[in-house]
């Protein structure tokens, strides 16, 4: 009795099997798989549910971390991969990768202080930055208060939260804190992950935004959706020209707005730290990486064709969620360097 | 007749080195995966020797790593896990084998066990948003205000109530290993024969006299073993940790503050880490524990063999 | 004589109230334990039981903001769990087998016995990136498949222990009558030993299942995850522990709520397969 069940089994395994190897990567393009970032996973979901809807296509993102993206694309284990931290043009050059921006978001401090209600507490770049080296260590600092004048804060130690995985948001933040101290770029750095000098990891996102709610005096920073859902206080910034701005979408439209896309080989372009009045200084973008020699064209093809579809069905979708969309302009860029940068094996242009 | 006799004997070798070759591709898996963690984490060893160890810097800027501060939070939790654990498994087998009444006795020995099946995912979960926000606000203030008054321990318990560190950590796994180690104390306390039990009860021994004169010597060794399988456990669990250590990589003196454990780390950065030294780095870290729950499992081991050897001598 | 009553007396006293003492602290002790299980469980059905309703069980997951289930999330945990055991188990039975039948006097036999628990002891987390290595990096692609394969060698070493220390409760006799009959080795283990210990073989299996149904760690690197129904395992398929992982650490609500019903869902069928294995082994007794 048993050995029957036994071969059974062993018939359903071996079905399963031969079923399963019939299936996959032949012919038309059904199924698209991609990896990275954390950032623009909801969005990407969103829209590969919508385009499935439309098309019948099956594009599955998964949100392993901008550097697992960068690693799965370099080993190709997914048809693109995404990063919030672009890469340097020599490391595209390097790894035969193409990049371009997607989406754009904002990193954005917040903080639980009794009393401090969203948008009162205004901090300089140079305080900020001495708050995450530990210098300054309580609420009711005279520097703070300088910057507060009407404010009244509370005497109690201030908890810097961050990142415990290392991440793009982490990179994007350190970018700016190192754009604006010397100090920081020297002892610190800009990196996915670093070596505080102060303070407790939260996991993921979701992880610092849990913290700062509970701990009383934190500071932590975190991307704009999980600042809005979680109706965290968040802060405002002395930006380059020395406003001090709220994180929305106006202030992150206006610091893309006045990026130099077009002067950037390999789209390598940080939006921190931008020019204008009106920006929000910590806006970062969010990139898809390809490989530049296309194993297999027609799944490249259908990787382009959506997101083609992206950049001009996908706004109001993105908008809802809290991203940022790009600006025309820089997306016509991107579809004429697709045309030139992307090719099969035999160097004929996949895209259009 | 004889030719099923012959038929039989083919089977017989085919079945015979079917189960053989089934059981050294277990060793081989095991071996497969030391030489790819090893083979791993070379560069990393190669480059900071072994210095790796005892360096509590873990710098992915300026790629200096050290894994002292992991391997301290990694032991540091599962000590902590140990001292709620142990005793407190120790209560519950001897509430099961001495004090429960019959008809309830299944279905505690049942509940108990079920906390094991829980995955950690769910620990890790109810530790970020349920327990880690109540201890901060209801214990550990209280732990800090009295505790870390004391002269010598004090520093161990002083600091910020974040809810969130190396003893919250500690204490969710000593939740975690308990099921383990009752299970397997309440089995030893069970085959203490009854004859010696009943005999000390006939010379008028309370029942913890019973305890400690009699089951405790007669399942010593057994005792120890089930611990070190439970440190085993704790040494190695990753979901429900990462969630509430708080994944700092910094020596502290104070439990209360964020810390960080191997596993942890692997989980935290694994994805994420580019650069070779950095991958190395942290497979280095996953050799330790490797190497680290082996050791004390060849101690549980040794521990046992001894407790059946005498079991031998005796009968 | 009298001094000698009264030192009886206050000793006797003493020894009572220990006694007393230690056994007050092992009921508290066993309720310290119960308190963990029910504060949990309650948790859980607190977030999660509201959410838990027929659309988990029949939509796929949704994008944030829109309605959905975790129907996808929860076929291909299965699936790949199922895999896992078939895997696993016909490995684990046979090699539990060698140690029980055939490997009495053998010396390798400890070797293999002491490896496969540290096989057991292995943390999960190293046997996803080892199944990483092997099979996602060379193949090219995260695979339904490597997750089954990364579950299997969590379940290997379960079943061949269970599978040893339920074979070894067979009495020899049994083995010595099929013998005697002339029964043929194989014959004597498939057909007699194994009869016998059905039950038993059968509880290590399920209980490996029940242990590998909730494991997460192990799938981030192998079988990923897949917003959508999977053809085949041979793509990122979607599983239960890593959708409440990523639904759980995310900013929207309706997706948090999803994760505390996927997390009341694999807790309680987690649960509910023990509880049936104990019942299931007590009577098999």
């Amino acid at each position: 009795m048993k050995t029957t069940a036994y071969i059974f089994l062993m018939a359903m395994v071996a079905a399963i099997c031969s079923m399963e190897t019939g299936g996959s990567y032949a012919g038309e393009v059904k199924a698209i798989s991609g990896a990275g970032a954390t950032f623009p996973y909801p969005i990407y979901a969103k829209w590969a549910s919508a385009y499935y809807k439309l098309t019948g296509i099956k594009l599955n993102y998964q949100s392993i971390g901008s550097g697992g993206g960068i690693k799965q694309i370099k080993a190709k284990t997914v048809d693109f991969g995404a990063s919030d931290a672009p890469l340097k043009p020599e490391d595209l050059d390097k790894w035969g990768l193409f990049q371009f921006p997607m989406i754009m978001g904002g990193v954005v401090p917040v903080v639980n202080i009794p009393g401090v209600k969203a948008g009162q507490l205004k901090i300089s770049n140079k305080t900020l930055v001495d708050i995450y080296l530990g210098k300054i260590r309580k609420w009711n600092d005279p520097k703070i208060a300088s910057e507060n004048p009407g404010l009244s804060l509370p005497g109690i130690n201030i908890t810097v939260v961050h990142r415990a995985d290392g991440s793009g948001t982490t990179w994007i933040f350190t970018n700016f804190l190192s754009k604006v101290s010397q100090e920081w770029k020297e002892k610190v750095g800009n990196a996915k992950a670093v070596a505080w000098p102060t303070g407790i990891g939260g996991k993921g996102n979701e992880g610092v935004a849990s913290y700062v709610k509970r701990i009383r005096g934190s500071l932590g920073y975190v991307e704009y959706a999980y600042a809005l859902q979680n109706r965290l206080t968040y802060i405002k910034l002395k930006n380059r020209a020395g406003a001090y701005v709220a994180p929305n979408m106006d202030t992150f439209q206006a610091a893309a707005a006045n990026a130099d896309w077009k002067g950037a080989k390999g789209f390598y372009v940080v939006l921190t730290d931008q020019p204008g009045k009106d920006s929000w200084p910590i806006t970062g973008a969010s990139f898809i990486l390809l490989q530049r020699v296309q194993d297999k064209p027609e799944v490249a093809k259908a990787v382009l064709s959506f997101f083609d579809w992206c950049y001009r069905n996908g706004k109001e979708m993105a908008k809802k969620l809290d991203y940022v969309p790009m600006p025309e302009m820089v997306v016509n860029l991107v579809e004429e360097a697709w045309k030139t940068e992307i090719k099969d094996k035999n160097g004929n242009p996949v895209w259009p | 007749m004889i030719r099923s006799g012959t038929k039989g004997r083919i089977l017989d070798i085919i079945f015979a080195n079917g189960t053989r070759i089934c059981a050294l591709l277990v060793f081989l898996i095991i071996v497969a995966i030391m030489v790819s963690l090893l083979a791993g984490a070379w560069p990393a060893l190669k480059k900071f020797g072994p210095s790796f160890i005892i360096s509590s810097q873990w710098n992915p800027v300026t790629e200096q790593f050290g894994a002292l501060v992991a391997i301290y939070g990694t032991v540091v939790t599962s000590i902590i896990a140990m001292l709620i654990g142990v005793p407190v498994s120790f209560g519950i087998a001897i509430f099961i084998t001495e004090l429960c009444p019959v008809w309830l006795k299944q279905p505690i020995a049942t509940a108990i066990e079920l906390l094991a099946a829980i995955p950690s995912i769910i620990y890790g979960m109810w530790g970020l948003f349920v327990f880690a926000p109540f201890f901060g606000d209801h214990i550990e203030p209280w732990i800090s205000d009295t505790l870390g008054r004391l002269p010598v321990i004090g520093p161990l318990f002083s600091g910020p109530p974040l809810g969130i560190g190396v003893l919250t950590a500690g204490i969710i796994l000593g939740i975690m290993v308990i099921p383990f180690m009752a299970s397997v104390f309440r089995d030893l306390f069970e085959v203490v024969p009854s004859v010696l039990k009943e005999s000390a009860y006939g010379i008028g021994a309370t029942t913890w006299e019973v305890i400690k004169k009699i089951v405790l010597p007669y399942t010593k060794v057994g005792v120890v073993g089930a611990i070190m399988l439970g440190l085993g456990r704790a040494l190695g669990e990753t979901m429900a940790v990462t969630f509430v250590i708080g994944n700092a990589d910094r020596l502290e003196t104070s439990l209360l503050m964020p810390g960080n454990t191997i596993s942890s780390s692997l989980a935290n950065q694994f994805t994420e880490a580019v650069g070779e030294i950095y991958t190395s780095s942290l497979i280095a870290l996953g050799l330790i524990l490797f190497l680290l729950t082996f050791m004390v499992l060849a101690l549980a081991k040794y521990l046992l063999i001894r407790l059946t050897l005498k079991e031998g001598v005796r009968t | 004589m009298n001094g000698l009553r009264n030192i009886n007396v206050s000793l006797y006293r003493k020894r009572r109230i220990v006694n007393f003492l230690i056994l007050t602290c092992s009921i508290l002790t066993t309720l310290f334990g119960l308190f963990w299980l029910v504060w949990l469980l309650a948790t859980l059905f607190f977030h999660g039981f509201k959410y838990l309703d027929l659309s988990v069980f029949t939509q796929p997951t949704p994008p944030p903001g829109e309605s959905g289930g975790l129907a996808n999330a929860i076929a291909g945990s299965v699936l790949i769990t199922l895999m896992g055991v078939l895997l696993g188990a016909p490995v684990g039975v046979l090699a539990g087998t060698f140690l029980s039948e055939y490997a009495i006097r053998s010396r390798i036999a400890p070797v293999i016995r002491f490896v496969n628990d540290v096989l057991l002891s292995a943390p999960s987390i190293i046997l996803g990136v080892f199944v990483y290595e092997i099979v996602v990096v060379p193949t090219g692609h995260f695979s339904g498949w490597a997750g089954s394969l990364a579950l299997a060698l969590i379940a290997l070493p379960i079943i061949v222990r269970t599978t040893e220390d339920m074979l070894k409760l067979v009495p020899n006799t049994v083995r010595e009558a099929a013998c005697a009959l002339g029964a043929p080795r194989w014959k004597v283990t498939v057909s007699i030993v194994y009869r016998a210990a059905r039950a038993g073989i059968l509880t290590g299996v399920l209980l490996a299942i029940a242990r590998i149904s909730g494991e997460t760690a192990p799938l981030l690197f192998t079988a990923l995850n897949n917003q959508f129904w999977s053809s085949s395992l041979n793509e990122p398929v979607a599983n239960l522990p890593v959708v409440i992982f990523q639904f759980a650490m995310s900013p929207y609500e309706d997706w948090q709520n999803l994760a505390w019903a996927g997390a009341l869902l694999i807790t309680i069928s987690v649960l509910m397969l023990n509880i049936i294995v104990r019942t299931f082994l007590r009577t098999g007794k």
